[in-house]
């Protein structure tokens, strides 16, 4: 504690009480890159000790208004208030002398160094490490027990788990002395658990005085963390909320515009033959790790299975066995009654051929070439197909009229054939990849991460997309780390741990704790 | 290769390369009167000399043919995001083919036909030192830039080789092989002019040159419009995107700098088919080094390649004509001028851009965003 209060600044106004307090004031904060406002004239306030939400689709301007505040950015015009006094924030030093922390949504630490050697890493205390390091246990245990930051000084951080690698973060911050703490997506990463566990600190700091700004997209997390929160969208901050008086029915539809439907219609419907056998598939990754253990399951006509799960436990080796990116090894996959042997000749075209369609996790180093226009992504991996074809030359009117189509049908905005496909927006991206695979007639389709990235309105398209589908009798097998998402579309939900399924379970009978318990591997069903 | 998302394309493709060109013509211009002469005089005789005197076009074009094969061997390869450096050593050993076949067959089989065999044994050759480095970069993983660099070495030592040891012509002492039958080769253009009766000055452009734009038209469609153009641009932008689309990565790579080979391979057929009528030691002359700043400059466009081929051409050209006319103005600085071009349109072509940019959106950029 001591430490925070010697870098933290103001005694004077910290003395006032904290709920009167502004922690943070914006104002009239411009930010201009080329064409693009990010952010135009956005006011803030935020008061000491609370917890504030923004919430915002992509590209509402969170992130530029965050990295404005902590000095990465400077911005065109406005003014940073900190606990009442006009501050230059040119740098994020300057930043943290001021007292602001940041936990990126990516984290920023160094693999192969201990907990402690990155927790005090930018506050070492002595040029000397050796003398600095025991001062500096000193602080951060005390830190670690006063919050409940609950950490292992020795370990190594590639070994500890993610939930742990964020609290050397906060731990970090804490250390350089920060009275206000941002956190970017904090809980993309985290199992249901430790998203409790990180809720109990953020909590608990607050509780202590220290000012936290949450950004998030999962407007659960805003009802359930902040005291208040604010709305931002085309760069402005369009509401703000007590979030007791709020519901998310109400900030979703100031998020998107217009209001939204947050549920589900799932189409009733009785399952077909099975189209997709799986059996005791295994897989050992190019470093020799067994990333896929005994892996069977099976996937029936109209039927959507779930697989749930941390980012990272082999759901997506899965998803490239299926779909003939990686090379079977071990086991064997029945697709349309047509069975595949390990090291059989297996590869992306022939799935396609097999009606196997594919929707990747990373739309932007799989599902599409960036620099291509729309109409030459339209056809990527289905570019062999004799209808966009005049003899032997590739005929651009036909693919051109075949994707306007296409992107009249599935929404894609802006509504243009001959625009890169990297100038588009996560959510029409990713339509695009979805219209091309489902406009490719599959009995199957493998999706991974759907709506990564992607806006609320082209959710809400996205999943009736994928309902429609599921009624014409598709198989879909849908990869997420949304719990729940997979909760709300899937019929039946595997939950993946380590590259082993530890549990199967009826959608309609899943409680999101007892998933959690399984994605963390404490529980097997 | 991106360009930039906030100009237009006018000025991107249009006025930067020409500002980029205007920057090097300002700096040769401060050499030229460093040395203590005159640089509008220079470039006046520069221009002459590659346009004006009678057969200086033809000379400036014959330049330019071979510019336009290496230029479209490396552009190709770049679209599949490979560095071919190898040009140098493709359009030797395309020369080693053309010399094989000539001399050969040109005793025994008609003029006519030799030709056409000496283009394809040009092709095949240059395809041939291609295909080498990429399979070594598909299946083994070399890196294509260090393979093709030494593929240049050990070109340039096996023709030596085989140019002082083995097709030597007998009886002197340049290394050299005899001269191919006289019905071998290809017609220069001003007799062929003369056929039609026209009067031409001399000089050594040859059909090549149709053959170039032809070869340049056809690279267009085959990389724009073919299914493998599709799958070697889709490679070269995203080598993950391709493998999820299903394109075979190395058999692409492969056959990528098989193409890209044989392209360089080309230079031969005008060099040795449309010129020197022998296999003679050096002929490539640095063209297919060049050929790299040819195809950074046109951006990898053939419209680009010709383009900047045609400057390269008036450069050696009108070069060597600065040479003559001055001097103080040796070959070396007609060198430092060459270099000069290639650093500014080559190595800093995006120097400009934020300058413009920044310019651009001052003025017009208001505009468009309200």
């Amino acid at each position: 504690m001591k430490t925070i209060e010697e870098k933290g600044g103001n005694e004077t106004v910290d003395s006032l009480p904290p709920s009167t307090r502004l922690a943070i004031e914006l104002k009239n904060i411009t930010k201009i890159f080329g064409h693009v406002v990010a952010n135009s004239d956005v006011n803030l306030k935020v008061l000491a000790g609370t917890i504030h939400g923004i919430v915002g689709e992509n590209g509402a301007g969170k992130s530029t208004l965050m990295n404005i505040l902590f000095g990465l950015y400077k911005p065109d015009s406005g003014t940073i208030f900190l606990n009442g006094q006009a501050v230059d924030v040119n740098s994020p030093e300057k930043s943290i002398a001021l007292g602001i922390g940041m936990v990126h949504q990516h984290f920023m630490l160094v693999p192969t160094f201990t907990v402690l050697e990155n927790a005090m890493l930018g506050n070492e205390g002595s040029m000397i490490l050796k003398n600095g390091e025991k001062a500096v246990l000193d602080r951060l245990k005390g830190l670690s027990k006063n919050y409940g930051l609950d950490v292992d000084f020795e370990a190594i951080i590639s070994d500890i788990p993610v939930g742990m690698q964020q609290r050397v973060e906060i731990l970090k911050a804490l250390n350089r002395g920060a009275k206000i703490l941002i956190l970017d997506e904090p809980t993309g990463v985290l199992t249901p658990q430790e998203t409790i566990g990180l809720f109990d600190i953020l909590r608990s700091l607050r509780d202590q005085g220290v000012t936290i700004i949450l950004i998030t997209h999962k407007l659960k997390e805003i009802m359930s963390i902040t005291d208040t929160v604010s709305v931002m969208r085309g760069g402005k901050v369009v509401a703000n909320f007590s979030t007791e008086k709020t519901s998310p029915e109400e900030l979703a539809e100031n998020m998107v515009g217009r209001k939204v439907l947050l549920s589900i219609k799932k189409p009733t419907l009785k399952f077909g033959n099975p189209v997709l056998e799986v059996k005791n598939v295994s897989h050992e990754s190019k470093d020799g790790v067994n990333v896929l253990k005994d892996i069977s399951f099976d996937l029936k006509e109209g039927e959507i299975l779930g697989i749930a799960g941390v980012a990272g436990n082999g759901q997506s080796e899965l998803l490239d066995i299926l779909s003939g990116i990686e090379t079977l090894q071990r086991g064997q996959i029945t697709v349309n009654h047509k069975t595949i042997l390990p090291y059989q000749d297996w590869n992306s075209k022939k799935a396609r051929e097999f009606g196997v369609a594919h929707v990747p996790e990373d739309r932007h180093k799989r599902g599409l070439v960036l620099p291509f226009y729309n109409y030459e992504n339209s056809i990527l991996g289905y570019h062999r197909n004799e209808k966009y074809f005049s003899s032997f030359l590739m005929d651009k009117r036909k693919i051109v009229n075949f994707v306007d189509d296409l992107i009249e049908n599935f929404d894609v905005r802006p509504r243009s054939s001959s625009i890169s496909s990297g100038k588009l927006s996560g959510g029409n991206q990713q339509k695009l990849v979805l219209a091309r695979e489902i406009e490719s007639n599959p009995n199957i389709l493998l999706v991974g991460q759907p709506t990564r990235g992607v806006d609320i309105g082209a959710i809400e398209r996205i999943y009736e997309d994928l309902m429609k589908l599921k009624s014409k009798g598709t198989a879909i097998l849908l990869v997420s780390v949304e719990l729940d998402e997979i909760m709300s579309l899937s019929d039946r939900i595997v939950v993946m741990n380590q590259g082993s399924i530890v549990g199967e379970t009826n959608s309609s009978n899943a409680t999101e704790l007892d998933l959690g318990k399984m994605m963390s591997g404490l529980e097997q069903v | 290769m991106s360009d930039s998302n906030i100009i237009p394309k006018w000025l991107s493709v249009g006025v930067i390369p020409l500002m980029n060109l205007f920057l090097a013509f300002c700096v040769s211009g401060l050499f030229i009167f460093f040395i203590g002469e005159n640089p509008f005089r220079a470039i006046f005789v520069m221009i002459k000399g590659a346009f004006y005197y009678p057969g200086a076009i033809g000379y400036t074009l014959y330049y330019t043919t071979n510019f336009i094969f290496t230029g479209l061997a490396v552009a190709l390869a770049f679209h599949a995001r490979l560095f071919n450096i190898g040009g140098e050593g493709q359009a030797y050993v395309g020369g080693l083919g053309v010399g094989l076949v000539c001399l050969i067959f040109d005793q025994h089989v008609m003029g006519f036909l030799v030709t056409i065999l000496a283009i394809l044994g040009s092709v095949i050759f240059g395809a041939i030192w291609g295909i080498i480095p990429g399979y070594l970069q598909a299946k083994r993983g070399s890196h294509i830039v260090i393979t093709t660099i030494m593929f240049n070495f050990i070109a340039a030592a096996l023709m030596v080789y085989l140019l002082v040891n083995v097709i030597i012509e007998p009886g002197q002492m340049s290394p050299e092989t005899r001269d191919f039958a006289s019905g071998v080769g290809l017609v220069q253009i001003h007799i062929f002019a003369k056929y039609l009766g026209l009067e031409m000055a001399m000089s050594p452009l040859n059909l090549s040159f149709i053959g170039a734009l032809t070869v340049s038209v056809g690279f267009w469609f085959l990389v724009w419009r073919t299914k493998f153009g599709y799958e070697l641009r889709s490679l070269g932008h995203s080598e993950t995107a391709a493998i999820y689309a299903g394109i075979k990565v190395s058999s692409t790579i492969i056959i990528v700098m098989a193409i890209s080979g044989g392209l360089a391979g080309l230079v031969a057929i005008n060099e040795l088919l449309g010129v020197h009528n022998k296999l003679l030691l050096g002929f490539t002359a640095g063209y297919g080094f060049t050929g790299i700043a040819v195809a950074l400059m046109g951006r990898n466009h053939p419209f680009g390649i010709f383009l900047a081929s045609l400057l390269f051409g008036a450069l050696y050209q009108g070069g060597t004509e600065l040479d003559f006319e001055f001097s103080s103005i040796t070959r070396e600085m007609v060198l430092l001028i060459q270099g000069l071009i290639i650093l500014f349109s080559g190595a800093l072509a995006y120097m400009l851009n934020p300058l413009v940019e920044r310019f651009y959106l001052k003025y017009y950029g208001s505009i468009n965003s309200a």
